[in-house]
């Protein structure tokens, strides 16, 4: 699928006879000597870094399914049975429910590098809509789990975001109840999201070979963003270049992983969430995980009706689409530079984006009142016109630094005439 | 270029801040009290005879109204448990694993002389009995129902305290700082009988003022301030000298007991916090090393890489 040419040489009798009926060594050999570019930096680990979450939120989440009952009247009791009772079910439990804030940690780190480099850019455009919709697909699973320990927050968050549906206009009320399966979330609902947790994981580990397949097809991007233009000086084998470089990046991931789920298991979380879900008391404040926070900004900063489109259906609009334009950026920019380190007025745009998600995030989780909203339109107003705006103008009126002329090039000389942005590790 | 994109960023987020800041007004609780915990910390473990105080506490106190029903009395008897048992004391057989909870004599004693009984049944007549508690049974609760618990509490229900240190923010703070915070309502405000007044309970007073400290509009009038905390259903339920300490050094103060029962009630919310602590020491030394290990094999990978 690599479109290299293949090095492997079956050596034994049966590598031979395999070969020839199931080429899957060959696969497994072309796949690890892929050539690579030799300049990504540590941004680049992020990719293997979420392969390894999803296998621990895939094998964690397996084992806590054994012991888990999907009853609005057992599921509170049957995680306590877990955290208590089950063989190390407190660790099964306490890493899978931070496996998921480490997932989308790894996830957004992993999407700005995309956003950084312009690794969107022809001829990866399938690649980053591959990645959106496993982001979309990891957005739903991750909603749907948090529904599943059926406490005070998983009830009333599963209610408010269930209930946006009914503002699409005509459907709405009817995808709704079949979201419910009935009128209001109650069993079926746990019911029904408890497949579809199971089920998804599966469809995203489906899409993430597509997503690898497609970088494959095309090559790696790299801080550069320039071409690979000799295999052979530009680029080195995956392995074992990349495998320990990944392989040590994993690591340190893993020790702030390990760090939260040995001593800091709650901090993520929400305390309400250790209070069973009761349809009769409304929390103080219903907020989202932290990692939907800046889009739960988002949604409450439409607070005026739009024609006929009224405030409810309009922060619905808002939200969606702050994801779905994701899928059209690789049309947007029409810079013809992919790296940002050549576009030092991008660059001045791409961090005031950062700092408007992270005020967009912590807006999320205040009130929808006053001062907060206001500020939360403007962050939202940035967020749309960074890529609708921003992007589109600035490839025709930016002027780029010079770039090197190959990869080799920018690694023989990797001090840039001006001083690299120190969110780019020097490779 | 960069700085200034930096500062600008910055200096935005600070007048989010500011302009937000100001505009939390109405129910405040008072700032927690900061109780230094045996169990915080990444080192930190259970206190185990201010947990077996506690239990103490929470039996002859708090288990008149609330439940701890995720619990079983097996679980006092368990690794990390405050009654557990590495070898039996003297005077037992030999036959006796004293490290089982549902051998050892202590938890044996505590469940079979539990104030409530366990309902069990039906027997051979079909009929519900009560019978004295084993160590594999739930620790029963003061009320069979949520209608009863009610009823005898002016129509509020006691939550049950199973988890309540960390379903509350700041949980063991929290709850220390309620259990002794009780005091005496300020003048301002009037409290309905049935009801009592604390500082720390997240509540909104501005709705309990004094008519003639209210507006016309039904905001507080000018001047008035609207006093720290709620009102709830719970009576103080702890006073000095009212619990008897076997431990004659022990303080037999409101300050002591609510440090007690605090310490319990968070062993009772997470049982294997011992077990997972000493099992994260372990997992970051191997961790560490792990990484140790491959940053050398990197740097002498790539240092015959083809530049």
């Amino acid at each position: 699928m690599s479109g290299h040419p293949s090095t492997y040489n079956p050596s034994s009798g049966l590598e031979k006879w395999l070969d020839k009926r199931l080429p899957i060594v060959r696969f497994g050999a072309d796949f690890m000597d892929f050539p690579t570019p030799k300049n990504l930096n540590y941004w680049w680990t992020f990719g293997a870094i979420l392969v390894v979450c999803l296998v621990i939120q895939i094998i964690t989440g397996v084992v806590l399914a054994m012991h888990y009952t999907p009853h609005v009247d057992y599921a509170f009791a049957s995680v306590e049975h877990i955290m208590r009772d089950v063989n190390y079910g407190w660790l099964m439990r306490y890493i899978h429910q931070n496996g998921a804030s480490m997932f989308f940690i790894a996830v957004y780190i992993h999407m700005l590098r995309g956003l950084y480099y312009g690794s969107y850019k022809a001829p990866r455009e399938m690649s980053w809509i591959l990645g959106v919709i496993i982001f979309l697909l990891m957005m739903a699973t991750a909603f749907m789990g948090y529904v599943l320990p059926w406490g005070q927050m998983s009830y009333w968050g599963a209610t408010v975001i269930t209930n946006l549906f009914s503002a699409i206009p005509l459907v709405g009320e009817s995808i709704r109840t079949l979201l419910w399966g009935g009128f209001s979330v109650d069993n079926p609902t746990l019911n029904r999201f408890f497949s579809l947790h199971y089920l998804l994981p599966f469809a995203i580990f489906g899409v993430v070979v597509l997503h690898i397949w497609a970088f494959h097809t095309s090559g790696n991007n790299n801080p550069t963003g320039v071409d690979v233009k000799d295999v052979k000086k530009d680029t080195i084998p995956f392995h074992p270049y990349y495998t320990v470089k990944d392989g040590f990046a994993i690591v340190l991931f893993l020790i702030m992983f390990a760090a939260f789920v040995f001593f800091q298991p709650n901090a993520l979380g929400h305390a309400d969430n250790y209070i069973e879900a009761n349809p009769l008391v409304t929390p103080a404040s219903i907020v989202p995980e932290w990692y939907f926070l800046p889009f739960y900004a988002i949604l409450r900063a439409v607070t005026f009706d739009i024609g006929p489109i009224s405030a409810k259906l309009g922060g619905v609009i808002a939200m969606f689409g702050s994801i779905l334009v994701l899928f059209i950026l690789p049309w947007l920019d029409t810079s013809k530079v992919r790296s940002m380190r050549y576009r030092p007025v991008a660059r001045m745009w791409f961090f005031l984006f950062i700092i408007a998600c992270i005020a967009l995030g912590y807006l999320g989780a205040k009130p929808a009142e006053g001062a907060y909203v206001m500020w939360a339109q403007i962050f939202t107003a940035y967020y749309f016109a960074f890529f609708l705006l921003i992007l589109p103008l600035l490839g025709i009126m930016e002027t780029p630094k010079p770039m090197p002329r190959s990869i080799a090039e920018a690694v023989l000389k990797p001090k840039s005439p001006e001083p690299a942005p120190a969110a780019v590790p020097a490779e | 270029m960069m700085r200034s994109t930096r500062l600008i960023g910055l200096s935005l987020l600070a007048a989010v801040a500011a302009a937000t800041g100001a505009h939390a007004a109405g129910g405040k609780a008072k700032e927690l009290k900061h109780n230094h915990w045996h169990f915080s910390g990444p080192f930190g473990t259970f206190d185990k005879d201010a947990v077996q105080r506690g239990f103490q506490v929470y039996e002859a106190v708090c288990a008149n109204c609330h439940g701890v029903e995720l619990l079983s009395f097996r679980n006092l008897g368990q690794k990390g448990g405050p009654f557990y048992l590495d070898k039996c004391p003297a005077g037992i057989p030999d036959s006796v694993d004293c490290s089982n909870p549902n051998e050892n004599p202590v938890v044996k004693a505590i469940a079979a002389n539990y104030k409530f009984q366990v309902t069990d049944g039906p027997d051979e007549f079909g009929e519900m009995f009560q019978r004295p508690a084993l160590p594999s049974d739930r620790i029963p609760g003061p009320y069979p129902n949520e209608q009863i618990a009610r009823l005898a509490n002016n129509n509020a229900l006691p939550p049950d305290l199973s988890l309540i240190t960390k379903a509350r923010h700041h949980g063991p703070d929290y709850l220390y700082s309620l259990l002794t915070g009780y005091e005496e309502p300020p003048s301002t405000v009037e409290v309905a009988p049935g009801q009592y007044y604390n500082p720390y309970y997240p509540g909104d007073m501005s709705q309990n003022l004094k008519p003639e400290y209210v507006a016309e509009d039904g905001s507080p009038a000018e001047g008035v301030e609207v006093p720290y905390g709620g009102v709830f259903a719970m009576a103080p339920p702890l006073f000095d000298g009212a619990i008897d300490y076997i431990d004659e050094d022990t303080p037999e103060t409101v300050e002591q007991y609510a440090a007690d029962v605090t310490e319990f009630l968070m062993w009772a919310a997470e049982p294997k916090m011992e077990a997972r602590k000493s099992l994260g020491v372990v997992s970051m030394i191997y961790l560490f090393i792990l990484a140790g290990l491959l940053y050398w094999s990197y740097r002498k990978i790539w240092s015959d890489a083809p530049h």
